[in-house]
Parts: structure tokens; C-alpha cells; sequence
């Protein structure tokens, strides 16, 4: 069976859960090889990956490959795609992640399908788009198939593997380090989960009425260990701020609950969380678009029904 | 500083959009067609630039015969000229075909900065910058939230998962821009009296010196298989609330073990 190349994403050194996720997915295609591009790769990194599948590991030890935007890490994949000669190339859908697919593609002369919330056995490709409206079937037909999926698409699985470690040497050339990081800021995120990856999303819109509003939405993000969202109206008003954006021009999430709270749920808004798995909606109009995602609804205030709503659930966590 | 604005025509943001029955590409007759809103992004930051210094800002854009609105309206907005690449042949182009011409038509022309929006509001890849810069072999530095560019460097905060990056590098460069950069501005009554007056350069792929067995649909390298409508979600529960909606919802979530 031919390798299914596996690009892992991670932070601080440790795999990040939507490489697990692809690995399972690989785990359908072929046999799965993670490739790790930068300096801090390390056995226990190496331990997770060959737990979740992946037979080979291919390890780029240079900081290169992190001190420059994007080129480096598409020039790396590229060679190991050479001798490798992969079934297909699986990266996370993140902003990074596209634009590595999409260099990579016009170096390899390959066709790229981004945003893929599955891959058939065949190398058939599903796209959820147009806001989730559309669901689309298709497959590169040209070069090694290069697909990013995106997070929270599959389920990790626990299927141990050889992980073998295959150190690969790439010199990075001149043009690929034309543009340099020269300096990186965290930004203070507090306790919640990222947004992108999280399992249960709690978000507010106009209804919220306020930048001093959130607070309700954000006890109730805490009670469930959820990241916080916002519609559009409510960041464009400057009640939130603009990163926690979900929506068509925002990110797009993909939860296992996500909780909508005085959002009205235009298509600019859809766009960004109809394949969530399971939606709660609160609202005070009951002709609001947003009741037809709608797996369990109330039509209320959201300030008496959300803090309720937290009380509730921090009493029955006990 | 001579910069390049690239700008896509894209169904109105809050129309339902989808494809057709004939060939799976996007139904553009559909819906009314406006500048893809990330794109203004990026013209109002190349005006801010000229304005603060000085130079030439040039919108481009490839598209049919009615994405000249769209160049109209970048104009309209202060950008002095544009550049419209439109035939026949270009339906159906992918990302690839698309940063193929569209990097065929910048280079040569002295563009210090070639700016897009981060991501059109149709197809939502975000690839065509990074394409369009491993074309070119010019420094990528996109996902801007802000941009500074003096003499004959670039330097951005590019946004991250984490926060973001300061990221330099030596002019020319591609930027892509994300919507918290600015507020762009709406065009004034003056601004579209001389919009009509400003030179705008019609090219055929022909002009362009473009390979036409590298555009359009027959030369995409993925292929649509078959697409359909997602199934109506079942209807779910909705109840008005009687004092007790928080609890009902508690209940709700634990039946589902969330809680």
C-alpha cells in the first residue's frame, strides 16, 4: 500500500490533535506516515505519533523550516514527496496549512482540494461549501493528491505502528527564505480552548446587546470548558474582539455542540457552523433563520435563559 | 511605491450561492456580483500606503465581462488604474490556473507590492497569494493584520493560531490582508465621477501571452464528481421559554452527555 504522507501540526512541541485525526484518516488511504518539519521534534512527540498510527516518521530537524514563512516547510514536503512517491499528502485546513498545500502544488504539479471534511478510500474528496449548503465530490486528477481536511473531520484512533524514525536532510533554498519572521507574539488567551479545534462552542450575536453581555455568554463557554464565539454584527459593533469571529469572512468551526446565543444566523453566519454536529439555539425571535439548525431550541431572553442555563450545568457538575 | 491590488468579482456575500447543474463550476448569474469584501481589505491598505508616501495603485482582476464592475468600483475608491484579463477561455480555471495567469500578468510590470484580500467569500481556499508568490519566486508575507512598507522593504504582523508574527522581507513581496487591518472606504460621488474617466487594460489570454491549455476547466487538475444539496437537517426541538428554558437546555445537553 502506498504511503499516505501525514504533515504534523503542532505546539510547544507536542502533536496536535488534528494530526491524530489525519493520521486515522491516512489509516483508510494507505499506510500512514506523519512528517514532522522543524527543531523541536522529540521521542515523546515521536511516541504519540507512532501510537496513532503512523508506520514511518519522517523528521526535518532544521529551523529554517520555522524561521520563514510557509516556502520552507512546501520545499521540504516536496522532497520527501519525491522519493517517498506517496498515494496522497493530508494537511490540517488551517490558514498555514492551505497555503503549504498550495505551494506545494504548484511545485509538484498537483491538484489540491482544501476544506475536505472527508476522503473515501478512493481518494474521493468530500467539501462541505457554500456556508455547508453544498456538498461536493471531488478527486485530483492530476499529480499526488494534496488535500487538506479540516479539523475535528474524524476521530483519532488509538492503533499502535512501527514509527520509524527517517531523518531527511533538505537544504532550503535562497528563494524560500525571502521572508523572514523575525519576531512571534502570543496573545494573552486566558483559560478556553482555541476556537478552530474546540469541542463545544458557545457564541453571541446581536442579542448579546454589548460588549458588558459577553460576560453571560462567557460563564456559560466556562461552565462547558467551550471557547467563546461571536457573530459578525456583534465584532464588527466591537463588543468582542475580531479573531473570535465565526462566520463567512470569520472561521469556521465545526464543533460537537455549538451554542448560539441572540444570533439571527444569516448565511454569513451559517457559513461558518452548519457542520457543527449538534446546535442549541437561543433567541427571542422565533422567525429567526437560525431555529432551522436548530437541534434543540428556546425562544427566550438569553439573559434569563443562558445564566439559568449556567447555573444548571455548574449544579450538575456538582 | 507601484502596487497591484488583485480583486475577485464574487456572488454578494449574503446571497445563497450554488453551483451548476452543467458543469459544477459556480453559478455567477445567480446572485448579484460585487468586489469579494476581503479584496476591499486590500485596496483601501494600497490607497493608505500611496496617500501616506506616494506612487500608483493598479487593480487587477480576472473574471468575465461583468467583474468590470468590480474594477470600477476599486477605482472608484481611488485606485488610478486597472488591469482586466477576460475570455472565454479562462472559465472553470482552478486555483492553479488562476495564480498561473494571474502571475503571468503582474510580473514585468515594477509592482513593488502585489496585495489580495486573504481569502475570497465563494471558494474560501486562501491559496491564490501563496500560489501566485511561489510563481514569482517573491516573499510571501501574508495574513497581514498590519503593514508597513518603506523604500524597499515590507514589514508585517502576519496573524496566527497563537496571535501573530512580525514577519520582514525585501520588496517586491505578495501580501494578503485579513479584515482587521482597516475599515475600507466607501466610495465618494467624486470618486465615481472620475473612476470613469481612469484607464482600465482589457487582455485576452492572447494579450497576456497565456497558455490556453493551462486555463480553464479542462485544465483543472481536480474534478468535480457530483455535488448535491445538503439533506434539510431534521427539525429539531424548540420550546418558548417559561421561566424554566436554561434548565430545559441542561437537560437537553445531559440527555446528549455534553453535560
Amino acid at each position: 500500500m502506498a504511503e499516505i504522507l501525514v504533515l504534523v501540526e503542532a505546539a510547544d512541541g507536542s502533536v496536535k490533535k488534528v494530526s491524530l485525526e489525519l493520521l486515522a484518516l491516512a489509516g483508510t488511504l494507505g499506510t500512514p506516515a506523519a512528517v514532522w518539519l522543524g527543531p523541536d521534534y522529540s521521542d515523546a512527540a515521536g511516541a504519540t505519533l507512532a501510537e496513532h498510527g503512523a508506520e514511518k516518521i519522517y523528521v526535518v530537524d532544521s529551523a529554517d523550516l520555522v524561521d520563514y514563512v510557509v516556502a520552507p516547510k512546501a520545499e521540504a514536503l516536496a522532497q520527501i514527496m519525491g522519493s517517498a512517491n506517496p498515494g496522497a499528502v493530508l494537511i490540517a485546513s488551517t490558514a498555514e496549512g492551505k497555503e503549504i498545500a498550495a505551494r506545494l502544488a504548484v511545485k509538484t504539479g498537483s491538484g489540491v482540494i482544501t476544506d475536505a471534511v472527508n476522503v473515501a478510500a478512493d481518494l474521493t474528496a468530500t467539501q462541505s461549501v457554500f456556508g455547508g449548503s453544498t456538498i461536493v465530490q471531488s478527486k485530483v486528477t492530476s499529480g499526488t493528491p494534496i488535500i487538506t481536511v479540516r479539523v475535528n473531520s474524524v476521530a483519532p484512533q488509538v492503533s499502535p505502528a512501527a514509527g520509524t524514525r527517517v531523518d531527511v536532510s533538505v537544504d532550503v533554498s535562497d528563494t524560500a527564505k525571502l521572508a523572514k519572521v523575525t519576531d512571534r507574539t502570543v496573545a494573552a488567551k486566558g483559560g478556553r480552548p482555541e476556537l478552530a479545534e474546540a469541542a463545544i462552542v458557545v457564541s453571541g450575536g446581536r442579542g448579546v446587546n454589548g460588549a458588558d453581555g459577553f460576560g453571560v455568554i462567557e460563564a456559560l463557554a466556562d461552565s462547558l470548558g467551550a471557547a467563546v464565539g461571536a457573530s459578525r454584527a456583534a465584532t464588527d459593533a466591537g463588543w468582542y474582539p475580531h479573531q473570535y469571529q465565526v462566520g463567512q469572512t470569520g472561521k469556521t468551526v465545526s464543533p460537537q455542540l455549538y451554542i448560539a446565543n441572540g444570533i439571527s444566523g444569516a448565511i454569513q453566519h451559517r457559513a461558518g457552523m452548519q457542520t457543527s454536529k449538534t446546535v442549541v439555539v437561543v433567541n427571542k425571535d422565533p422567525e429567526a433563520p437560525i431555529f432551522e439548525l436548530a437541534d434543540f431550541g428556546v425562544v427566550g431572553d438569553l439573559f434569563s435563559v443562558v445564566p439559568q442555563l449556567t447555573d444548571e450545568i455548574n449544579k450538575r457538575k456538582g | 511605491m507601484k502596487i497591484a491590488v488583485c480583486v475577485k468579482q464574487v456572488p454578494d456575500t449574503w446571497a445563497e450561492k450554488k453551483l451548476r447543474d452543467d458543469d459544477s463550476t459556480l453559478d455567477r448569474e445567480a446572485a448579484d456580483g460585487v468586489m469579494n469584501e476581503l479584496d476591499e481589505y486590500a485596496v483601501e491598505e494600497a490607497l493608505r500606503i500611496t496617500e501616506a508616501d506616494s506612487g500608483e495603485v493598479v487593480v487587477v482582476t480576472m473574471g468575465p465581462e461583468r467583474a468590470a464592475e468590480t474594477v470600477r468600483k476599486a477605482l472608484s475608491m481611488g485606485a488610478d488604474a486597472g488591469i482586466h484579463l477576460v475570455d472565454d477561455a479562462l472559465h472553470g480555471s482552478d486555483a492553479l490556473a488562476t495564480s498561473y495567469a494571474l502571475a503571468e500578468v503582474l510580473k514585468d510590470r515594477g509592482f513593488d507590492l502585489i496585495l489580495f484580500g486573504s481569502e475570497s467569500t465563494d471558494a474560501r481556499m486562501s491559496v491564490v497569494p501563496a500560489m501566485v508568490a511561489e510563481h514569482l519566486g517573491l516573499p510571501q508575507v501574508t495574513f497581514a493584520q498590519k503593514v508597513e512598507a518603506t523604500g524597499s522593504t515590507v514589514r508585517i504582523e502576519r496573524l496566527t493560531e497563537y496571535g501573530y508574527d512580525t514577519v520582514e522581507a525585501s520588496l517586491p513581496a505578495v501580501v494578503s490582508v485579513v479584515e482587521k487591518i482597516n475599515e475600507p472606504r466607501y466610495p465618494s460621488f467624486k470618486g465615481i465621477m472620475a473612476a470613469k474617466k481612469k484607464p482600465v487594460e482589457t487582455l485576452s489570454i492572447g494579450d497576456a501571452g497565456l497558455d490556453a491549455s493551462r486555463l480553464g476547466l479542462s485544465a483543472a487538475w481536480t474534478s468535480v464528481a457530483e455535488f448535491a444539496a445538503r439533506p434539510p437537517k431534521a427539525a429539531g426541538t424548540v420550546v418558548t421559554d417559561e421561566g424554566d428554558g436554561g434548565v430545559k437546555i441542561a437537560e437537553y445537553l445531559s440527555e446528549q452527555k455534553f453535560v
